[in-house]
């Protein structure tokens, strides 16, 4: 077990109100297995793999819950402990690259940055010369043609595809044994999304990396991992290995979810889900999809459903499995 | 021209001057849309799907074409000189209802609009055509007095979609409308698009990257890629048998959900490269610098319209 969360709570504090997010999620993440997160927008997909980093933004409090990262509570550990991990173990691939890369500095500045940081961790200061080898080895390792253009290029001088690959290079110089990507190719094409999923899968293999990979989009979880959480206004709804999870969901939320999807062999999508997640600042007392639930009991409504193991590999919240 | 042609677009050009140089958006475009029917304009971004939608619309006059709409009507006229019939018959559902919807506005007021310019009802009628309206697009009478940002993404784009008819329009530009929504609402929207367009015999021009969206509501696809058209086919016909190397690319990217779909995708072909910048384009055939069976030719020349059956037309030298 490299990673195993329990009973997440995380809120977020205004002047007027808390928005109480994350609601006790669990999660666990096998050593080189990869870990698929889907969930609608605002479900709190991002929340959660920030929690794991801890750099939630400052009004973000935790006020219950563990996350054991390598039988370390992260909730517990120091600032050193945790800037050895963010540097050195776990590395990050965010949603918009123009927002996670700084404009005002070129690629080569932002890389070496990262690059000597991390050597320093490991106690030892990198010449120039080191720096430049490292970068233009993990430019390449990352398929960017022309690395030494791209190192001199700012971020707006770059393609939407090319400034993808840039936030993977830096993600992997941190990422040892864990890489997390939040929606990672939400913005691109998809011929080019689907250059960048191949490169991830690649480069997964070749490092032998656990993986966390958060998305909306059903099929590209599908194709990339081994195991999926289905995650809605911050409750974790089901969990199941891949193919049973999209074969046979059990949850009525991950059955509409997948309903919804457009295929190419076929004509026609479910009805949809009626309605919006919920207000944060207010959920649901018991299960928080039961407004939106076509199969909504009476105990639904004000008793939070537990975990039930429906098969071996196969874990769901719902009160109709009871 | 057919009888059962709506709209009729030959040679069409928009071209935008930029500081790096003139932007060949739209570079020679031609197709008929039938009447009731849902045409898909697929292409990734920098194709210039949405250009081509926004010239039909008459945010832009053309730099070269013509535009026929229904047999009648010159559309490369701005939109400030088209009749007001016409712009009623003309509707567009914008990608992002966030944007596309008045945030200072409540529900009824929005909806209402359209109905007051041109005249729909009798003004003392209009909030009861409203809510015929949003029962129409499966909204119930409560939501003329929300405002957009208390609705969700889903129920937002229904909203736009009922002013886009409040009008009676009977063609509708529905520029990726689905794509800013999550799956779960985007499944309520299509639904709702595809009801409304069976009962009202409303023609869609549906501009989007998505083919499973194309797949599901439209019945016949066009492939643009840097500013033309490079195939054209039924979608049945499409799905079973595409014949570009770039539409072969498109689908062969798209992550499936399943063994079945997984079988529509062509074999052998791999995404490579990224689009070139529509200021220089690539000579010859514009995607020969990232097709597997690039040959002399296609540098050089521009490839001919190839019919390869009475409605598939494929336009590339390896079917010539």
């Amino acid at each position: 077990m490299l990673l195993e969360i329990n009973d997440l709570h995380v809120y977020y504090k205004s002047y007027w109100y808390i928005l109480k997010v994350l609601n006790g999620v669990w999660l666990r993440v096998d050593k080189g297995e990869r870990v698929g997160i889907i969930g609608e927008s605002g479900s709190g997909k991002t929340t959660l793999l920030k929690s794991i980093l801890k750099i939630l933004p400052q009004n973000g409090i935790i006020p219950r819950g563990e996350i054991r990262y390598d039988g370390k509570n992260i909730l517990k550990l120091g600032d050193n402990e945790l800037t050895k991990i963010r540097r050195k173990e776990i590395g990050i691939i965010f949603q918009d690259p123009m927002a996670a890369l700084n404009p005002v500095f070129t690629i080569r500045e932002q890389l070496y940055d990262i690059i000597k940081h991390k050597m320093m961790i490991e106690g030892h200061n990198p010449s120039s010369r080191e720096l430049h080898e490292q970068a233009v080895k993990i430019l390449n390792d990352v398929r960017l043609p022309d690395p030494e253009r791209v190192l001199e290029s700012y971020p707006f001088q770059l393609s939407g595809g090319m400034r993808q690959r840039v936030m993977i290079a830096m993600a992997l110089i941190s990422a040892e044994k864990l890489l997390l990507a939040d929606e990672p190719t939400t913005n691109l094409d998809v011929t080019i999304q689907d250059q960048i999923l191949k490169l991830i899968h690649k480069l997964v293999i070749e490092k032998n990396l656990s993986t966390i990979l958060v998305s909306h989009a059903l099929g590209m979880v599908y194709q990339m991992t081994d195991r999926v959480f289905v995650l809605y206004a911050g409750d974790i709804m089901e969990e199941a290995g891949t193919n049973e999870l999209f074969n046979h969901p059990k949850h009525p939320y991950t059955q509409l979810l997948i309903s919804s999807t457009p295929r190419l062999s076929s004509v026609g999508v479910g009805e949809g889900i009626k309605g919006k997640i919920p207000d944060y600042r207010n959920p649901p007392p018991g299960c928080r999809f039961a407004p939106r639930c076509p199969y909504v009991m009476d105990k639904c409504i004000n008793m939070k459903p537990g975990k039930i193991q429906v098969n071996k590999d196969h874990v769901v919240s719902c009160h109709l499995y009871d | 021209m057919n009888n059962d042609t709506i709209l009729s677009v030959s040679d069409l050009r928009k071209y935008f001057t930029t500081a790096e140089g003139v932007v060949r958006a739209v570079d020679g475009v031609s197709f008929n849309v039938k009447h009731g029917e849902t045409l898909a304009l697929v292409g990734e971004s920098g194709s210039g799907k949405t250009t081509t939608g926004h010239v039909i619309m008459g945010f832009y006059p053309p730099d070269g074409g013509k535009i026929i709409y229904k047999g009648a009507y010159e559309l490369s006229i701005p939109m400030k000189k088209r009749p007001l019939e016409l712009k009623r018959d003309i509707q567009i559902v914008f990608q992002d209802p966030g944007t596309s919807l008045n945030p200072k506005r409540l529900v009824k007021d929005i909806i209402s609009l359209p109905l007051l310019v041109h005249r729909i009802v009798d003004k003392s009628r209009v909030y009861e055509k409203v809510a015929e309206l949003l029962e129409y697009v499966g909204l119930s009478e409560e939501y003329m007095f929300r405002y957009p940002h208390e609705l969700g993404g889903g129920e937002k784009q229904l909203v736009a979609i009922a002013r886009a008819l409040a009008p009676n329009p009977s063609f509708i530009i529905l520029d990726e409308s689905t794509s800013a929504l999550d799956v779960s609402s985007q499944a309520r929207v299509l639904n709702t698009l595809v009801k409304i367009q069976n009962e009202l015999k409303l023609t869609y021009l549906l501009i989007t990257h998505d083919l499973g969206v194309v797949r599901n509501i439209s019945q016949r696809v066009m492939i643009m890629y840097l500013g033309k058209i490079y195939e054209e086919a039924p979608t049945e016909d499409f799905f079973k048998s595409p014949m570009h190397p770039y539409t072969q690319m498109l689908l062969s990217s798209i992550p499936t959900l399943s063994e079945e779909d997984e079988k529509i995708k062509p074999r052998g072909i791999e995404s490579v490269g990224e689009i070139p910048s529509a200021v220089k384009p690539p000579s010859g055939c514009r995607f020969h610098t990232r097709c597997p069976f690039t040959k002399q030719i296609c540098m050089e020349k521009d490839p001919p319209d190839i019919v390869v059956n009475n409605n598939h037309i494929v336009r590339c030298w390896l079917y010539a």
